[in-house]
């Protein structure tokens, strides 16, 4: 239980070659590969993130706004006076604590409740700054000016993504992990062998919102001019659902079978039909909860069991042969 | 409050609006007793054990384990300090493996192993139980008595100073039962003190000390089986009264 499995050291190895390589791209491309690459990255980042918590829950969340949005105003606010590192971790932090109020004020609600306060807090929080900087400031926006260029963006995402899948990784195998998968399975038995479901809960919704937000600090330079609209754009919620929907929640890597299949799709789908990306993905979206509904990572389980009866069933008629 | 009782209630009352579930009921729990509640269906005897688990708070009254107030804590916190439960309706975890559906008892019950300390734990209790060389299965192969085998494993890997057993031994054909009945034997035997609520009057008889009879929320009896099952009362609370 505590030490890696011969094929979490396979998983690993994979994990790093990936990554590692990932971090090359820039040597070959720094147009429009590095863009649709950045864009997967930054996803999966989120999706992943977003998994931690709703994957064993299943509590839809469409907070990932709202955290992102607190990562990227950590650093417009602070990029004058504070090294950009401190930044990133103020907007993990800041993202955080938001995670931990409204989890302890809302956990208690389930399904479809949820869903819709975490739509209407980011939506809050969003109107929230916009009156504070119309009020207390001159614009709208602020700038973020920094030496930073696409390809170091994308590898602090890649960086982010080794943090995220490490630290997921390790939350699977501690006792808060156990907990969450007991949770989901049954949360009246939880309680009675004594799990503090609450507190679980808001501990792993804390550290996917530190996530997200952290992604959101990271990008801030991509942005340059930093405004409500962008930050808290509530299409990153649901872009998040959709991709962790498709990729699958059972396991920590399935979000990124979501994420790139997606990330090719939207960029293919704004760049063919500019103006209607969002009936396009709508569409899309039914297509994936109907075709789809346990995920590619579910699929795949299906093929690999459907394949491995064919072959039993080939090897039985050989042998009747 | 004398020494020894691991559990003393205390006039716990259950309404739920008008309703009174559960009306100023007292008895006490000796260390190492096989304590019985029994009743007609709807007398109660649920809401009884779901307020001593926690599941549910009492609207009056107190309910005591080792001595500490227990009524009206939360119910992972009561789990920790010593009580175990299993379901009237089963309960196990479907996306669990058989032995990590007992690691969770272990691992955050009331005595918290972790690791492989865990499993052993774990893999002694299902061979208790008779699961053993089950442990890797997934749940879903497992027939129901052998979920409530899976289930009971569980409670006793918290390592409950009390046991509460909801119905545990309904459902089971006659040859289950007797291997059911041989297991909870088997546990008082081991010194557990445990509460168990059951219709199977031949399981009360043969393995209860005393029981606690209730009836539409009230406690109407309370004592050695057997004289106590013989009082009027009793009788007329499970068959009506007699025609005049």
């Amino acid at each position: 239980m505590i030490r890696p499995t011969q094929s979490e050291w396979k998983l690993a190895g994979l994990a790093i070659l990936g990554l590692g390589t990932a971090a090359l791209l820039p040597v070959v491309d720094e147009g429009y590969y590095l863009s649709i690459a950045l864009n997967m990255a930054l996803y999966a980042v989120l999706c992943t993130a977003w998994t931690l918590f709703s994957g064993p829950t299943h509590y839809i969340s469409l907070a990932t706004a709202a955290f992102f949005g607190i990562g990227t105003y950590a650093v417009a606010l602070g990029i004058d006076a504070l090294p950009f590192p401190v930044l990133v971790g103020l907007g993990a932090l800041g993202a955080a604590l938001l995670a931990g109020l409204v989890g302890a004020a809302t956990l208690r609600l389930s399904g479809v409740y949820f869903v819709i306060f975490t739509l209407g807090l980011a939506e809050l929080v969003r109107q929230l700054v916009t009156w504070a900087q119309t009020s207390f400031t001159t614009s709208v926006g602020l700038y973020v000016f920094t030496d930073f260029t696409e390809k170091h963006i994308f590898w602090m995402l890649l960086a982010l993504a080794g943090a995220v899948y490490l630290i997921g990784w390790a939350v699977n195998r501690s006792r808060l992990g156990f907990a969450m998968r007991i949770i989901g399975n049954d949360e009246t038995v939880a309680r009675h062998v004594g799990i503090n479901t609450a507190r679980a809960k808001v501990a792993l919704f804390m550290l996917s919102g530190a996530f997200i937000g952290a992604t959101g600090a990271v990008l801030a330079p991509r942005f340059a001019y930093v405004e409500p609209t962008s930050a808290f754009n509530p299409m990153i919620s649901f872009q998040v659902v959709i991709m962790a929907l498709l990729g699958g929640t059972g396991r920590l890597w399935a979000p990124l079978l979501g994420v790139i299949p997606f990330t090719i799709l939207f960029d293919w789908v704004t760049a063919r039909f500019p103006n209607h990306t969002s009936l396009v993905i709508g569409f899309a979206f039914m297509a994936i909860v109907y075709l789809v509904p346990r995920g590619v990572s579910g699929l795949l389980a299906d093929i690999r069991r459907l394949s491995g009866r064919l072959r039993i069933a080939f090897a039985e008629g050989a042998g009747r042969r | 409050m004398s020494k020894g009782n691991i559990l003393t209630v205390d006039g716990a009352t259950k309404t739920f609006g008008g309703l009174v579930a559960v009306r100023d009921v007292s008895f006490e729990v000796a260390e190492g007793e096989l304590l019985g509640l029994i009743g007609p269906n709807g007398s109660g005897k649920t809401t009884m054990m779901n307020l001593i688990s926690g599941a549910l708070k009492p609207s009056a009254g107190t309910i005591r384990l080792d001595g500490r107030v227990i009524s009206g804590r939360p119910a992972h916190e009561i789990a920790r300090r010593g009580v175990a439960r299993t379901f009237q309706l089963v309960r196990v975890l479907p996306g669990l493996s058989v032995r990590d559906n007992v690691v969770a008892g272990a691992v955050f019950g009331h005595s918290r192993h972790w690791g492989k300390d865990a499993e052993t734990l774990a893999e002694t209790l299902l061979e208790q139980v008779g699961l053993e060389g089950r442990g890797s299965a997934p749940v879903s192969t497992l027939t129901y008595i052998d979920q409530k085998r899976l289930e009971l494993a569980r409670a006793l890997a918290c390592n409950p100073r009390l046991l509460l057993l909801d119905e545990w031994l309904a459902g089971l054909n006659p040859s289950e039962l007797r291997i059911g009945m041989a297991l909870i034997r088997d546990l008082r035997n081991e010194g557990r003190t445990i509460v168990m609520v059951e219709h199977v009057m031949d399981a009360i008889r043969s393995l209860c000390d005393r029981c606690v009879v209730m009836s539409s929320g009230s406690k109407i009896a309370e004592g050695e089986v057997r004289a106590v099952l013989s009082q009027p009362g009793v009788i007329e609370a499970y068959l009506g009264v007699e025609d005049a």
